[in-house]
Formats: C-alpha cells, sequence, structure tokens
C-alpha cells in the first residue's frame, strides 16, 4: 500500500531574557547548580509569580514575524503533573487563549520550492528543571536552574509530509527568531527543542493515523534520523496488519532508533486550570503596533532582494540570507568591493568553510567583512590571481596581517609584465621540444589540451603568479 | 452526572493523595453531592457570557526585565533532606 506521512512540530524555543518568566533569578546558561533558582523558582509557599514583560514582548514579536493574530488577551492556565524537576507539581503554560494565534510560514525546500506550513499557535510557558539520574547513592540529582526560564512553545500544523520539509521548516523557524532576536536559537544548550509528532495514513485517505510523539530532539540532523526511523517502524507494523500505538517515544542517537518511554501507568492527564495567581495578560493595538514598525527584514525579505539587488541565485541568496550576521557580513563584503558575485562566492565558499572547520561564528571571524572586500577587489583589479587569493586568506585567517600586507610580505603579486612572462615561455618552450612537436602536430581540438601543459609549467615556475590570461596569449602567439 | 468510584481512585492517584481503601465510599459519595449542585449551575444559560479566568477586574502587571534574585543556594539547601554537589536529591526517578 502507499503510505503518506504526516508530520506536526511543537518547537520549544527559550526567550533571550536576562530574568526569568516569572521571577527575578538569572537565566545564564551554564551556572553552577541551583545558583539561579530563587524562592519562586523553588515554589516556596506564599511566592507568587510576576510576569516577565520581555517575555511578552518576545512572542508578540514572534507572532508579527510569522503574520499570526496576536490575542489581545491571553491567559495562563496550570498544567498539572508531578516530576522532581518541577517544584510546583504544575506547569504555568496556555492552554486555551494562547498569546500567538493562526500564522504561517514559507519554507524553503532543497529544490528550490516553496511550501507554506501552517502554524497552530504560540504560548508562553516556564521551563523545568533538570534532573540527573547518574548514581548519587541512588538518588537522582535536580539542578532548578533552568526552572522557570521563560519558553515559547509552537505548534504546527500538520503539514509537513516528510524529514525534508521537517528540517526545513525548523530552518526558517531558527533563523526566525534569530533574526528576530527572541531567542538565540543555541540548540546544542537546548535553546531550541524539538517534539515530533508523525503518523502515517493511506495515500488518499482524509483521516489521520495514530501518531506517535518522538520527544526532545535536538538538532536538525537528528530530526531528519528521527523521523526516518519513525516512519519505517510505523510502515513495518502497518504493513505486517498490526496498529500503532499513541504514546511518547524517544529518539535514542547512538542506535539510531525510537523507542517507547516507558507509559506513567496513568496517561498524559494534566487537569488544566486557569492559573488562580496570574491575571490575564492585555496587550492593546498601540503596543502591537509600536513593535510591528521594529521588526526587522526577516529572512524571506532578504532572500527576495539579494536575489533582485545582486542578481544572486536562488541558491545563493538562500544560504546568505540564512542567518543574519552571515546576511549582514556579505552585504559589508559588497560594499567593500562591488562584486556580488564573486562576494557571494567568498562568503559560502572559503569563509563559511572555514568557520565549520573550526566550529567559530562568523562575528569571531580573524578576517573581517572589508578586507575580505579588499581581497576581491585585488582578484578583480589583476594584482592576485584567485588561486594565490586562496593563499593570501589562509594567511589573513592565521593573523597575518591585512590584504595588501600579505600580498607584499610575502612577495605574491601576480606577474603581469611582459618582458619577464616572455621569458619564462620561451624558457618552458625550449625546455619541452617534444610537447611542442606534438602541439604543432595537433589539431584545433587537441591543441586546447595540450596548451595546458605549458600553461601548467609556466605556473610552477612562477609559483602561481603569473597573470594567466597574458601566458595564454603569449603561448599563443609563440606556438605557430 | 456521577461519578464513580474508580475515577476518585485515578484522580487521587493523579494528585498523589491517599485515600484509605474504607474512605473511598464517602470520599465518592462526598464528591458526587459537590457534583449535583455543579449540574445545578450547568442548566443556567452562559451562552453569551465570556469565560472568566479571573475574579479579579483588572489585567496582569508586568515587571521588568531584571536580575533581582541573588544565589542563596545555602540557605535553600539547609532546609533540603539531601544534597550534593549544590544539586537537591530525591529518590531516584527515571522515566
Amino acid at each position: 500500500m502507499q503510505w503518506e506521512t504526516v508530520i506536526g512540530l511543537e518547537i520549544h524555543v527559550q526567550l533571550a531574557t536576562q530574568s526569568k518568566i516569572f521571577s527575578g533569578a538569572a537565566t545564564r546558561f551554564g551556572a553552577a547548580p541551583n545558583s539561579q533558582a530563587c524562592a519562586i523558582d523553588l515554589a516556596m509557599p506564599g511566592m507568587l509569580p510576576v510576569l516577565n514583560t520581555e517575555a511578552v514582548r518576545c512572542a508578540v514579536l514572534f507572532g508579527l514575524g510569522i503574520d499570526a493574530e496576536i490575542a489581545k488577551r491571553s491567559v495562563f492556565d496550570r498544567k498539572n503533573y508531578f516530576y522532581p524537576d518541577l517544584p510546583k507539581g504544575y506547569q504555568i503554560s496556555q492552554l486555551d487563549f494562547p498569546i500567538v494565534g493562526r500564522g504561517s510560514v514559507q519554507v524553503q525546500l532543497p529544490d528550490g520550492s516553496e511550501k507554506e506550513i501552517g502554524v497552530t499557535r504560540a504560548h508562553l510557558e516556564e521551563d523545568a528543571g533538570k534532573s540527573l539520574h547518574e548514581d548519587y547513592h541512588g538518588m537522582s540529582g535536580i539542578d532548578l536552574n533552568r526552572a522557570g526560564t521563560p519558553l515559547l512553545e509552537i505548534v504546527s500544523e500538520p503539514d509537513i509530509r516528510n524529514a525534508e520539509e521537517a528540517v526545513a521548516y525548523l530552518r526558517t523557524i531558527h533563523s526566525i527568531i534569530t533574526y528576530l532576536g527572541v531567542s538565540d536559537g543555541n540548540m546544542a544548550e537546548g535553546s531550541m527543542r524539538c517534539d515530533v509528532n508523525i503518523s502515517l495514513r493511506p495515500r488518499g485517505e482524509e483521516k489521520l493515523g495514530t501518531r506517535t510523539e518522538i520527544k526532545n530532539v535536538n538538532s536538525f540532523r537528528f530530526v531528519e534520523k528521527a523521523i526516518a526511523v519513525e516512519v519505517a517502524r510505523q510502515m513495518d507494523i502497518l504493513e505486517d496488519g498490526g496498529s500503532i500505538v499513541q504514546e511518547t517515544r524517544l529518539y535514542d542517537a547512538e542506535r539510531n532508533e525510537t523507542r517507547s518511554m516507558r507509559s506513567k501507568e496513568v496517561a498524559n492527564d494534566y487537569r488544566y486550570f486557569p492559573e488562580p495567581d496570574l491575571l490575564p495578560i492585555e496587550i492593546d493595538d498601540a503596543y502591537i503596533d509600536a513593535l510591528r514598525e521594529k521588526l526587522p527584514e526577516l529572512p524571506r525579505q532578504k532572500r527576495e532582494r539579494f536575489c533582485s539587488q545582486y542578481q544572486l541565485s536562488a541558491y545563493d541568496a538562500s544560504v546568505l540570507s540564512d542567518s543574519r550576521t552571515i546576511a549582514d557580513y556579505f552585504e559589508a563584503v559588497c560594499d567593500a568591493c562591488n562584486d556580488p558575485k564573486l562576494a557571494a562566492n567568498w562568503v559560502q565558499g572559503e569563509l563559511l568553510a572555514q568557520l565549520n572547520r573550526t566550529e567559530s561564528d562568523i562575528a569571531d571571524s580573524p578576517v573581517p567583512a572589508s578586507e575580505l572586500g579588499v581581497l576581491i577587489t585585488r582578484i578583480a583589479d589583476n594584482t592576485i590571481s584567485g588561486k594565490i587569493a586562496k593563499q593570501v586568506f589562509e594567511s589573513m585567517w592565521n593573523g597575518e596581517g591585512g590584504v595588501d600586507q600579505i600580498i607584499e610580505a610575502q612577495g605574491l603579486k601576480q606577474v603581469s609584465d611582459s618582458g619577464e612572462l616572455e621569458a619564462m615561455v620561451d624558457t618552458v618552450i625550449s625546455a619541452s621540444p617534444d610537447q611542442v612537436q606534438q602541439y604543432l602536430a595537433a589539431d584545433e581540438g587537441k591543441r586546447k589540451k595540450l596548451l595546458g601543459y605549458f600553461v601548467g609549467q609556466i605556473m610552477k615556475a612562477s609559483k602561481g603568479q603569473a597573470n594567466p590570461k597574458m601566458v595564454n596569449e603569449l603561448l599563443h602567439s609563440k606556438l605557430v | 452526572m456521577s461519578i464513580e468510584q474508580a475515577e476518585i481512585e485515578k484522580l487521587a492517584e493523579l494528585a498523589r493523595i491517599r485515600i484509605a481503601p474504607e474512605e473511598l465510599a464517602a470520599v465518592t459519595s462526598g464528591i458526587a453531592s459537590i457534583l449535583g449542585m455543579v449540574d445545578q449551575m450547568q442548566s443556567l444559560a452562559t451562552s453569551d457570557v465570556e469565560p472568566m479566568a479571573n475574579p479579579l477586574d483588572a489585567s496582569q502587571r508586568l515587571r521588568e526585565d531584571v536580575v533581582t534574585e541573588v544565589d542563596q543556594r545555602e540557605a535553600f539547601q539547609a532546609q533540603a533532606p539531601a544534597t550534593q554537589d549544590g544539586l537537591y536529591l530525591v529518590p531516584k526517578v527515571i522515566d
């Protein structure tokens, strides 16, 4: 049978606030255990939550970024369950009246096409603490630093049909939140986590199949792999005539499989009710309009502008607009060299490769955008060849100075002096009588290939510094 | 609306409340009588009444995003039954 996969994502985004959503404790990552857990986070008797204005601002800004309805009035609820990293015995969340309503994003798929993915809602809630199950004399250790960290849970419509689309959607949300600055989007530190809901149905069928939920997948690659193995697992069961159990599963990256989280004896029954300690959040049009006005250019708009303003291909524009810092860097290089095509090639090629290799961030690039601009200018004005430029880039990366300084110090200037080049060409020709014979005897088609031998020899003799265009011209005039 | 004894047992488990077997019948009938009152309230016409999230006619006040709390871990952990390496220790939990 032909099966259709239906996927919906719940993305938890940690908001970039200084303090927690309901308390004045810090949210800094990596602090000593429980050093950022105050009386409110610990649920000491008599403590009351007070909502952080910045969390509200971030949520509304995100809503505007995905063209969503912003609720003028939204309500907090208690989601009740017992777990030691949740000291109150309930999580403050939003159920029926979330702050962000229906919206959508356009995602770009690897083949260049676009797809709209609906966002059902996004709501504010608090994070729980962390349980450490290593052996503490047979007990579990609890760190409540993360308890009360503001989260925005973004729930997608079941519009996603395969792993590729899921990753594209996740990347789109990631770039929107980082463009807006509402989160640092650092997946390794858990600033963005994802639950994946997956079900299969016979192709053509309207009704959704029974779904499973894979919890807490924390990298783009794992989302892709987790979906692949879970779809295969469900398909095997259905093909054998079995049925899917609705349950929460865990993706084990090491074994590349999903497995059932030992289902709690009583299935999720959170007995939500309105949080009596918090009043409804009320927002007026003036507040929303003021934020709308400050909305920066978003990834999709930037991508489109890069295509029209710099004549970039859709692919180049999408890579360069994926992160705001890379986009800004690229535009600074363009300004410095006035050659968008070369700027795009260098930023995507050498620069991103080096950043990947050294696992560093563009903000810490040892090569500033202005210098990369100068480097490209030196290629365009024939001071150096593209090949030598890579060597100069490498030296800059290693902190050996600016472009002109390195060209000077390493004597890398392209040889464009015709007398000097002519001498080199003569030397190579007289040292290769056999090749000259072959060349002269060959037809036009083969000559092109044979000429490469001479060019190669001259480049070798000049350490790559001979002006290739002039070398070609000289060879053509001498080999007759 | 009636309620079964089994539902009371399930709710008690969710709420981590221990109800002794001999108390179960009394608790069930007590809650059933409260639900009877709820039934009576349900009969009122409320379709044009907006659901109330809070009895106070006010909206939420917000606080500035400023860190105001200092680290008081030692004071808090002095009250905890067991701690180690800055962690609170609890009976082992694995999901």
